[in-house]
């Protein structure tokens, strides 16, 4: 409905021009470098024509939301703060995406439990807020390092939720993520979690698109709930939450607002797949052995199956991109032919394990497993026992634990 | 392809989300209905025919099309007036063609007044007082319609008709994509082309009064 008037070709304040987002993307030249995760994340948003970005310090993405503090001064976004707690940033991400903004934040581990209040809000109020997630544990005894427990929880919150395995991954998704979240038939909040440490913390080499080009800006008028003028809200919306009201259209108004959160998670399903070329992607799909994983796990899943090769066992590879829209149909298809599949995790309870199960038939087949967590690093060699061990193989490798 | 169809109801105490029953919105230049993706032309001769069959034929518009916020939608509120003088001009007899506005999204209590507005939060109110039994939303907020267009679903047997300016929505019965003063206005052609040719529902079972 906005007067559109194409700004494609136009160029914003710091003479970075308006891109076609896939041409950007797809079509643009790439410069490798030798970046971390961390500076990965500023060069991404450097790009993505963010307005509003605000910050907490939290292990281990402090970095990043630093970072992204030069990118403020040098005028790359158009406003930038620290919130009080990452319940505050959560909520004034809110407010910044209610009056029309583009929003990023950032945060971790016991920040994301912290914030959680917000996320079905987010989910709720339509808000396409993209937060990066950099997974950290977040149990008591206290732990900064690596461990995905915390995407467990935002499961459920009708955010749309994405695992990234590298840097590069990390870079292209922040874009497409925006594209993907802001389309008006999905217009939802997206958490785009990495594995702490592993992701943030290391280099890599990293193909990036030109400075010089950034994504059009957020259009709020193609928002299918009414953008605010948050210098006067319309209070009553909160005042009369509708479960408040004692009457049966009240709770079936409340309802029909949570299916269609969940539509809305099932129609981002569309763009994703247009946007990060499928929801999985899948190796050797015709062999006995499959690896299901995401995240950094997938890596290790990948070093495993040439090792396992190397021993003459071929081994296939699902690295599960979406967890939200969750790749149900795509993960049955590519595990049809496998008698095993494994699911390495760097988390204590298997909750992708629990995911696939519940998706496959047979579900036998699925052994969760390996898991480690706390920070624990995932060798590959562990995945190969594991495999061997299932299929009665004779174990390749003697690992002790590093507490013996 | 879902098995599901997007049908008039009343469907059940709480229908699913036609989304989540793998329903599909259709692409550009595509419309759907009953959430089988058809051409654009098809689905101009479906909606005048629903239109040109019903009893109380009505159209709701949003604040989208409500208020002159900018020249585009001044232009679409005077094709959506066109519609409406349309439907009166081709209306037979027993047949009552409405025009009431959902100029708010926020819940009335203890309820609106049915005869001059609808509500996302009581849809049914509106449809059951005006026995409507062939709406169709334009410039609505795509969130708060598809709020309406499940719960008029799950609880009427109104045929719902979405004229979507974004992307469509699967919980309407017909849904346009795309919405723009050149295809409401090749929707009013079609009703009056049509005119004549489609006989008035006989039966009343079928009607937004049902519960």
């Amino acid at each position: 409905m906005a007067e559109t008037k194409s700004i494609i070709g136009t160029q914003n304040k710091k003479g970075q021009t308006y891109t076609d987002a896939w041409k950007l993307l797809n079509e643009a030249p790439r410069t490798p470098s030798f970046f971390t995760g961390s500076e990965v994340i500023k060069e991404a948003i450097r790009r993505a024509s963010c307005d509003v970005m605000i910050a907490y310090p939290i292990t281990p993405q402090s970095e990043a939301a630093a970072l992204i503090g030069e990118l403020f001064a040098e005028g790359y976004i158009g406003d930038y703060f620290r919130g009080e707690s990452e319940f505050a940033v959560m909520s004034q991400c809110a407010g910044a995406a209610f009056g029309g903004a583009r929003v990023f934040t950032t945060t971790a581990g016991p920040g994301t439990m912290r914030a959680m209040e917000n996320f079905p809000m987010w989910a709720g109020s339509r808000l396409p807020i993209q937060m990066i997630v950099t997974c950290r544990g977040i149990n008591s005894p206290l732990s900064i390092q690596p461990d995905t427990l915390e995407i467990a929880y935002l499961l459920n919150t009708g955010m749309l939720v994405w695992h990234a395995e590298t840097a590069q991954d990390f870079f292209d998704w922040i874009l497409k993520g925006y594209m993907v979240s802001e389309e008006p038939d999905v217009h939802l909040p997206l958490a785009l979690c990495c594995d702490g440490f592993f992701v943030t913390h290391t280099k890599d080499v990293v193909n990036l698109t030109p400075a010089d080009m950034c994504l059009p800006p957020y259009d709020p008028y193609r928002s299918p709930v009414p953008c605010m003028d948050m210098e006067c809200p319309p209070v009553r919306m909160m005042r009369d939450p509708f479960v408040m009201k004692s009457n049966y259209i009240s709770y079936a108004t409340h309802a029909s607002w949570q299916q269609e959160i969940w539509a809305a998670v099932e129609r981002s399903r569309k763009h994703s797949i247009h946007w990060l070329n499928g929801l999985i992607d899948a190796e050797n799909t015709d062999a006995d052995i499959m690896i299901v994983a995401s995240g950094t796990a997938v890596s290790q899943g990948r070093e495993a199956i040439r090792l396992l090769e190397d021993e003459g066992v071929r081994c296939g590879l699902v690295k599960v991109k979406t967890l939200r829209p969750w790749p149900e149909e795509e993960i049955r298809e590519a595990t049809k032919n496998a008698k095993h599949i494994f699911v390495p995790e760097f988390n204590v309870t298997g909750w992708l394990a629990k995911e696939i199960k519940a998706t496959i038939p047979n579900h036998h087949r699925v052994h969760a497993g390996p898991h480690v967590c706390g920070g624990m690093t995932m060798p590959p060699e562990i995945i190969v026992n594991e495999i061997k061990t299932a299929l009665g193989m004779k174990k390749s490798f003697v690992m002790a634990g590093r507490g013996s | 392809m879902s098995d599901y169809r997007v049908l008039p109801g009343p469907e059940h105490f709480l229908p699913p989300a036609a989304a989540s029953m793998g329903i599909r919105l259709p692409n550009p230049g595509e419309a759907h209905i009953n959430g089988v993706i058809v051409s654009e032309d098809k689905a101009y001769e479906e909606a005048a025919r629903q239109f040109l069959m019903a009893k109380v034929p009505t159209i709701f518009p949003g604040p989208l099309v409500l208020w002159a916020w900018n020249e585009k939608a001044a232009k679409k509120a005077t094709a959506v007036r066109h519609l409406f003088n349309t439907l009166k001009e081709c209306a037979q007899a027993g047949q009552k063609p409405m025009l009431i506005p959902m100029p708010d999204y926020r819940p009335k209590y203890p309820k609106i007044n049915p005869e001059v507005e609808i509500n996302p939060n009581h849809p049914n109110l509106t449809i059951w007082h005006n026995k409507i039994d062939c709406c169709m939303f334009i410039g609505v907020h795509c969130h708060q319609a598809n709020l309406s267009l499940k719960i008029i679903r799950g609880g009427t047997s109104c045929y719902t008709i979405a004229m979507c300016a974004q992307a469509g929505h699967e919980d309407a019965m017909l849904s346009f994509r795309d919405a723009s003063v050149e295809k409401i206005m090749r929707l009013a052609e079609t009703v009056k082309r049509l005119k004549g040719t489609v006989q008035l529902r006989s039966s009343t079972a079928k009607s937004g009064a049902s519960n």
